[in-house]
């Protein structure tokens, strides 16, 4: 930090070292709602040291983000904190005035947000969002105020800082976006930072380097963080101490090593042995069948029909591959005003093959064309070049019907669970729906087929009648898998289908989709920029990097003898990827 | 963008043209002899109506009609009427009155429905927001000339605030009570647009960054919800330009104004096809310049329209 820039809080910050930075003593926060009073935060006890750093960990609901926005008095409208104190410093911030609350926020704490993608106002530029933080905080003012911003972003990675300051949101990478929040956060110097689920929405790789980041900046500033989380491998590698909130309360608490390794209470456990890292293996689904070679002797002309099949198709060296995808490339064209026209290459000359019954993992960053791969295989856009088949059939030039039974045995399920289902649909209509597009059966027949499929992704039938906005994030994604299965496909395309979820729910989905597969015989294509889930469900895994598959093996070649340095940088981003959980 | 402003108005070309030829299209096929009506109960002498015939080229085929008028308005002449008073002094008078009132009328609902707008939207669900909830839905209720004689009748003539009607030429203070009484709607939908858009953003993810950044809330409200709600209530007044020219007959009839809106209504009963198409014209030009104004200032206020082409 240059000099010329001492803050009038650093005078007094040398405080003794015993005292501290921030004491939440028994924190009761709430929202009133249309049907009372709803308690978010219930009696939550936590202390951070000068210099330390503290990680909030929970799923969602939990109360964690509540409680960080209680501190610096940021709780939406109806939120209000109804008992107990936050001592920052030794004063109670519950008790302060707007205005001084004011003049806590940005100079003494810090804040840097989740989702960097709306967190930054879309219309005004960059340099005029970090150079008002600046402005406010009373940091600088005029000229030195522009050096300034062009210094703060730079210290946030922003290499090219002076000539990006007049661009505006739209036109950084998340990864940009959240080094310019983490500027703001960062600008006036404060003693504690509070970041709300800093890289949730970036890429493992882009995470790593921000975080390593973030830890060098506060470091050297001597600022306290005050992480919040859902990942328990991030907590443990950038958290010396941790707490974990389960419905609002503090249910475990201490050295983050020490829990994560030894977890006491029974949630931090289940959290525990829900976090997927390197050192977990495929899940076996509890109905697989014990021996693949489960034969119908009954029928002894099919049998060796069969057999002779198996046999042919070891000789070829094909073990039936379902879909085959050979050197498919795929070029969008992008206007650039005017009549000029750019080419982009979102997928170069990627080739594989899923045999019948297994799972594919694509693994690649946002931007490898790995979704574009899956938009392609799902012909919802069609190749540039190459060619997919699908059951020995080019699928390109189908059309009308046949394409239509096309859909039928390939079905998607997509990331969002709260943007794929229409929320004006119920339950039962949007499970039915691929059912009456494709003329399948009369109406009691779906309904009980709707029912069938409800328990098959153990939902109660009950759920028949209700609407999305009523069910959780989890809830919503087991019926979108539902709604895939409906028409009984031979494969489901998964783009990053439990990206959205939390630890827990995102076990229960993997198995779910483990359990299906056994008992259903199904093929996967599984997209996802998460390594640490491919090692649960996949089969064999393709790396894309640049829209290139970069590596391509069985899953546990892969995680055990990478041979890429991409494929190595991959895993080793992977938060807490060396840490031993305890089971 | 200059290239984008050169496009817009190359636009204008090809609905210049159909616009114009579609009324003319109308006011040709309404039936009776515009000739005819001229003279009333007295007939002409039989030379008379084809001399007449004959100089407006009422023999000649449809389209022949249609591109001989294009060709004078082109070559600047707009013709006259039936009367022998050319179309341009028509043009001349009554524009600049409407343009007036609709700039006045425009210039309140603007100020006063985006200040009453924003306040409601801050104050989501308390008495402010209740009443304004309340007016607006009154001032859209009620039909433009029951609310137009009312408030003649209140302001104007019982407490003489105002003159009851605008004098010769419409100076702009006589201009005042129509242009309220001409905004009145306009204000309560923009009211409630921009109510809405600033309840929306105040929930805004990058409203609490800048809250948490330590601005004061005066600027964080001004700065970062204003800006980002304006952007649909621009649309909206860009679309009320053309409303507000086009739409005043009613305000302009009670307060005896003499505008476009009387001009149009009495060229269209009287048959007079160059008047009606040259008014139409303008009208139409006003319209697309109006559009094209909005599409620039959207730009302005959003920077992801500005750069995504």
């Amino acid at each position: 930090m240059s000099q010329e820039y001492t803050l009038s809080s650093t005078a007094t910050a040398d405080t003794s070292a015993s005292a501290p930075l921030l004491q939440i003593r028994n924190l009761e926060v709430g929202f009133k709602t249309q049907r009372g009073f709803v308690p978010a935060v219930r009696g939550v006890d936590l202390t951070l040291h000068a210099g330390k750093t503290l990680a909030i960990v929970g799923e969602s609901g939990s109360g964690k983000s509540t409680t960080a926005q209680a501190i610096i008095n940021l709780l939406p409208g109806a939120g209000q904190v109804t008992g107990g104190q936050i001592l920052f410093e030794g004063k109670d911030l519950t008790k302060l005035s707007s205005s001084a609350m004011q003049n806590v926020r940005g100079r003494e704490i810090g804040y840097v947000p989740q989702d960097p993608m709306s967190n930054l106002n879309p219309v005004w530029n960059i340099g005029f969002q970090v150079e008002e933080a600046i402005k406010a905080n009373g940091v600088a003012q005029g000229r030195a105020a522009r050096t300034r911003t062009i210094e703060v972003l730079k210290e946030a990675g922003l290499r090219d800082a002076e000539d990006r300051l007049k661009q505006y949101p739209h036109q950084f990478s998340g990864g940009m976006r959240q080094r310019v929040l983490i500027g703001i956060g960062l600008s006036s110097r404060p003693k504690l930072l509070i970041a709300d689920e800093p890289t949730s929405a970036l890429d493992v790789t882009v995470q790593r380097t921000i975080l390593d980041h973030l830890e060098t900046l506060t470091r050297d500033f001597g600022t306290s963080v005050l992480f919040i989380t859902h990942d328990l491998g991030l907590a443990v590698e950038r958290a010396e101490q941790l707490v974990v909130m389960y419905k609002g309360r503090v249910v475990e608490a201490g050295p983050s090593a020490e829990i994560l390794a030894n977890p006491m209470h029974p949630y931090t456990q289940k959290l525990v042995a829900a976090a997927p890292s390197l050192a977990s293996r495929r899940i076996q689904s509890a109905r697989r069948p014990e021996t693949t070679d489960h034969l119908d002797i009954s029928s002894v002309g099919a049998a060796d029909d069969r057999l002779i099949a198996r046999a042919d198709a070891r000789e070829s060296g094909t073990h039936q591959d379902l879909i085959r995808v050979s050197n498919v490339s795929k070029v969008y064209n992008i206007r650039k005003g005017g009549f000029k026209t750019d080419q982009l290459k979102a997928v170069d000359d990627v080739s594989f093959a899923i045999p019948k019954g297994t799972t594919m993992a694509l693994v690649g960053e946002s931007g490898s064309g790995k979704s574009t791969v899956a938009k392609l295989v799902l012909q919802l856009e069609s190749v540039t070049s190459g060619s997919i088949t699908f059951d020995d059939r080019d699928v390109a030039g189908l059309r009308g019907k046949e394409l239509l039974n096309f859909r039928r045995r390939v079905q998607p399920v997509f990331q969002d669970p709260y943007g794929s289902l229409d929320p004006m649909y119920s339950v039962g209509n949007t499970i039915a729906e691929p059912l009456v597009a494709h003329g399948v059966g009369d109406r009691p027949s779906r309904q009980a087929r709707v029912r069938e499929l409800l328990d098959q992704v153990a939902l109660p039938a009950s759920t028949v009648n209700r609407y999305p906005n009523e069910l959780s994030g989890g809830q919503r994604q087991r019926i979108a898998i539902a709604r895939a299965l409906a028409l009984k496909p031979d494969v489901i395309v998964l783009d990053e289908a439990v990206s959205a979820l939390d630890v827990l729910v995102q076990g229960q989905i993997l198995n779910l989709i483990t359990d299906l597969q056994a008992e259903l015989g199904l093929t996967y294509l599984f997209i996802t920029h998460d390594l640490a889930v491919v090692r649960l469900v996949a089969d064999s895994v393709c790396v894309m990097q640049k829209g290139r598959i970069v590596e391509s093996a069985s899953t546990d070649d892969v995680f055990d003898n990478p041979r890429q340095a991409y494929t190595q940088k991959l895993l080793e981003a992977i938060p807490g990827a060396h840490f031993q959980f305890g089971r | 963008m200059l290239w984008y402003i050169g496009r817009r108005l190359l636009q204008l070309i090809p609905v210049f043209f159909g616009a114009t030829f579609l009324i003319y299209f109308m006011v040709f096929s309404l039936p009776g002899d515009p000739i005819a009506a001229l003279f009333g109960d007295r007939p002409p002498a039989p030379g008379v109506i084809e001399a007449i015939r004959e100089q407006y080229n009422l023999d000649e085929p449809f389209i022949v009609q249609y591109f001989l008028y294009i060709g004078g308005i082109l070559t600047g002449d707009f013709g006259t009427t039936y009367s022998g008073r050319p179309v341009w002094d028509l043009l001349v008078q009554a524009f600049p009155i409407t343009f007036r009132l609709a700039m006045l009328a425009l210039a309140f609902e603007a100020i006063a429905g985006i200040l009453v707008g924003l306040i409601a939207g801050l104050r989501k669900g308390r008495l402010f927001d209740a009443s304004a909830l309340v007016v607006s839905l009154l001032l859209i209720s009620v039909p433009t000339f029951v609310l137009g004689f009312v408030l003649q009748y209140f302001l104007a003539v019982e407490f003489s605030l105002f003159r009851t009607t605008a004098g010769p030429g419409a100076p702009i203070q006589d201009l005042v009570l129509p242009a309220l009484v001409l905004a009145s709607v306009s204000f309560a939908y923009i009211v409630r647009l921009t109510r809405a858009s600033v309840a929306d953003n105040i929930g805004a993810d990058f409203v609490r960054t800048a809250t948490a950044k330590g601005l004061p809330r005066r600027r964080v409200v001004t700065v970062h919800v204003l800006r980002n709600s304006l952007i649909p209530v621009v649309t909206f007044l860009g679309v009320d330009v053309g409303n507000l020219m086009v739409g005043a007959i009613v305000t302009e009839g009670i307060f005896n104004i003499n505008g476009v809106g009387g001009t149009v209504y009495q060229a269209v009963i009287r048959g007079e096809g160059p008047t009606v198409v040259s008014f139409v014209a303008v009208m139409v030009i006003v319209y697309m310049l109006a559009n094209l104004l909005v599409d620039l200032l959207y730009a302005l206020l959003d920077p992801r329209i500005r750069y995504a082409k």
